[in-house]
């Protein structure tokens, strides 16, 4: 029968179950650590890194706290138990040298960006956007550093923090999530391999947006990434995340820590799009993410926003928040969570009013299609000395076909009686009028569906820089790919 | 001939609704379908276009020569076939010039031809724009998002001379307008009247049909076309209503 006679759940099955269209495997060599958790490997990762005496001494605290804390289970999500001594914690790419050029790069990489459709290249010519790889754990190449070093600006991988900037990285890491936050993060704080570190100095306004792709690449290894952002009195720097990864059937674990610390008067924006291997249709393999991130709006005026965009992963537990410290800081949280055949998503944020006047928005689209589960979950807390807070929440779901789930846990304490907290969340489904109204005008089911997502998530969307928003339409597409019809 | 449908049976859920209809469009005519509320008009629109849930359980439906059963819509679309929807559909988000130019270009598409430049697509817009006078402002608004019922229509027709199609169904486009929509309206239809386009217009009132002068009226009752003529045969419903046809039909 034709695409159009199908039932109704035929056809969704078919857009909904199309297979990840960025699985491939560089094939770099990996230098590793032997697979398993302990003392040793966690002292082993720091002499391969050539770490400071305090660095180890934080890394195995960090560790041995670990080792008191049950996983936690409190999420949505559902997944077998992850044996932790069953990952390797450290690969890093053998070609190590300093890169000048993009010629000096592997060919492979560069191949593989090709496969992404963001060529490096085009990256840096057209949007001038420094970009910072981080393949397997370790910076591949770090771009643009003449201008940033022209401001004063520091960005580099956190390695190298550690090693040219450990004053630095000595006083602020740490300083927001600490080790002791969670599971994850303690996990983090032990085993991190590597990530970024981003330093904006007073008054500076960093003229690019700056760009990290990471990569999870090796079979079996975990990825544990660190990403530090200080941004001084009256600084302001946009700062974009994104991620793919191969294809493989082992489950990969993933526990990255953001830092974020923004002064008096300055302005962090903190980009991200999240695509990592959520599987296959059956639910086999994908990513594991638990990240931590956090902000803190420590100044006077100070702003942070998060804007996040979804898409990949087997299991996405993620929850970046912001600490609104300084009085009239503002906190804002955009975000795009798609899950698609057996993936789970528990996300949303948290906003923590402590300073007076301070305000934060909330804006989170939920799509779930196939046999996906997708929860918002989100805390906004007005402490007792928190006059005049204002919140505003959305969390809209958006279900394509009958069998996925969308969720919505808001939780919201007030200590002060001038708070304003307002909540309004809705729930809907793609409408077959309007998957046949675009068939109508020559536009096929699967275009179709990028389309009315893309129209929906459109508030979260225009957040994103643009060089960023347009890739991010795609993978909206590509994740739905094959889901109404 | 452009379009013909012979003995065509269509059912919703199992219920029969078109119960043997047949009709042939010539290239170059309009036709015109009446009839009571519930008689299957738009049903009969839907079975054209393909919507799912539209089962043909006898008949068919040769367009351009071919049976279209198992064309999926938008391959009837992109093929030529245009609906005006009785119902024009909400798409929060989705600018009108976004749809219209992933519109025109999964035609082109379709046709093998490269995604429409720039600035020819602006032109055009604008063009079009201007043929149905629809306010400018209402391509930057999202797919019928907030527009009014009149402008919604307007904007069915706007849709419709952007995409040139051969074959356009008018599925009660006059409801709802006030006099100087509706000649819009019929502006925009005779604009795209040709030798090579037939249209289908589905309407309740005579009055469309002295802007878009029809060369066929049809009755349809109860799943088919139960009375056929001129232009004339508008005038009479208009003056007499349905019951004389159900009358006659009936016996
Ligand atoms: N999805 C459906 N399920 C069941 N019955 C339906 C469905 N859609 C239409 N029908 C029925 O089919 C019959 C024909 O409906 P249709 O919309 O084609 O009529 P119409 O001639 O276009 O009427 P109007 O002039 O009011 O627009 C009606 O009795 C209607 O109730
Ligand atoms: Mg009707």
């Amino acid at each position: 029968m034709a695409k159009d006679k199908q039932n109704k759940n035929g056809v969704l099955e078919e857009v909904t179950s199309s297979e990840y269209k960025y699985g491939f495997v560089t094939d770099i060599e990996t230098e590793t650590a032997p697979m398993g958790l302990n003392e040793d490997i966690v002292r082993f990762i720091s002499a391969k890194k050539n770490e400071p005496e305090w660095l180890l001494e934080f890394r195995l605290i960090a560790f041995r706290h670990w080792l008191t804390l049950d996983e936690p289970n409190w999420a949505l999500i559902d997944y077998p138990p992850i044996n932790f001594q069953n990952i390797i914690y450290y690969a890093a790419p053998k070609k190590k040298k300093e890169l000048e050029s993009l010629d000096e790069v592997d060919p492979e990489l560069l191949d593989t960006f090709n496969k992404l459709g963001i060529s490096l290249e085009e990256q840096k010519m057209l949007s001038g956007v420094a970009v910072d790889v981080v393949m397997d754990s370790v910076s591949v190449k770090t771009t643009f550093q003449d201008t940033l070093a022209k401001h004063g600006i520091i960005f580099c991988s956190f390695s190298e923090a550690v090693q040219n900037h450990p004053d630095l990285v000595k006083k602020y890491m740490g300083s927001i999530v600490p080790y002791k936050d969670n599971y994850y993060a303690a996990l983090n704080s032990a085993v991190f391999s590597d990530g970024s570190f981003c330093f904006i100095p007073k008054g500076v306004r960093c003229p690019i947006e700056l760009s990290t792709y990471f990569r999870i690449n090796a079979a079996n290894t975990g990825q544990f990434e660190r990403t530090l952002i200080v941004a001084e009195a009256g600084s302001y720097v946009s700062y974009l995340e994104g991620c793919t990864a191969p294809q493989r059937d082992e489950n990969q674990l993933h526990a990255a820590i953001v830092e974020i610390l923004v002064m008096d008067d300055a302005e962090v924006k903190y980009s991200t799009v999240q695509n990592w291997y959520p599987g296959n249709k059956n639910g086999k393999g994908g990513v594991y993410n638990f990240v931590t991130k956090r902000g803190l709006c420590q100044g006077r005026n100070s702003k942070i926003s998060w804007t996040q965009v979804e898409t990949g992963s087997a299991i996405t537990w993620k929850y970046p928040s912001c600490i609104l410290k300084g009085d009239n800081s503002i906190g804002e949280f955009y975000s795009v969570a798609v899950t698609n055949n057996y993936q789970q998503a528990d996300t949303g944020t948290k906003m923590i009013h402590i300073g007076k006047n301070t305000k934060s928005t909330i804006i989170s689209k939920g799509i779930s299609a196939g046999k996906s589960n997708n929860s918002y979950r989100g805390l906004v807390r007005v402490s007792k000395n928190a006059d005049n807070a204002r919140n505003f929440s959305q969390c809209d779901s958006l279900l394509l076909g009958d069998q996925c789930g969308a969720h919505t846990f808001p939780y919201i304490k007030t200590a002060n009686p001038t708070a304003i907290v307002e909540h309004e969340a809705t729930t809907s489904k793609i409408s077959e009028d309007q998957l046949f109204y675009c068939q109508q005008r020559g536009i096929d089911s699967e275009k179709a569906i990028g389309l009315i997502v893309n129209g929906y998530a459109k508030e979260v969307l225009k957040q994103l820089p643009m060089e960023f928003a347009v890739e991010a339409q795609k993978l909206l597409a590509i994740t739905l790919e094959g889901s109404v019809g | 001939m452009l379009l013909n449908i012979k003995n065509l049976h269509v059912s919703i859920n199992g219920k029969e609704i078109l119960k043997g209809f047949n009709l042939g469009v010539n290239k170059g005519e309009v036709h015109a379908i009446m009839g009571p509320n519930g008689t299957g008009k738009s049903t009969l629109a839907a079975a054209i276009t393909g919507r799912e849930g539209y089962e043909i359980t006898k008949g068919e439906i040769i367009y351009k020569g071919k049976d279209i059963r198992d064309m999926a819509p938008d391959e009837r679309a992109n093929e030529g076939i245009f609906l005006s929807f009785q119902y024009p559909v909400e798409i929060p988000g989705v600018s009108m010039t976004n749809f219209m130019r992933t519109a025109l270009n999964a035609q082109r598409e379709y046709q093998k031809l490269p995604p429409i430049p720039a600035g020819e697509f602006l032109k055009k817009m604008e063009e079009k724009k201007q043929l149905v006078e629809i306010h400018a402002k209402l391509t930057n608004r999202s797919v019928n998002e907030g527009f009014s019922g009149g402008e919604k229509k307007k904007n069915e027709i706007f849709q419709m001379a952007m995409i040139e199609p051969q074959l356009a169904i008018l599925d009660e486009t006059d409801s709802g307008l006030d006099i100087d929509a509706l000649k819009v309206v019929a502006k925009g239809v005779n604009a795209l009247r040709s030798s090579e386009n037939g249209f289908v217009v589905i309407t309740h009132y005579q009055r469309l049909l002295d802007y878009i002068v029809p060369d066929f009226v049809h009755v349809m009752y109860d799943g088919r076309i139960v009375k056929s003529g001129g232009k004339g045969l508008a005038l009479e419903l208009e003056e007499k209503g349905y019951d004389w046809i159900k009358k006659e039909f009936e016996i």
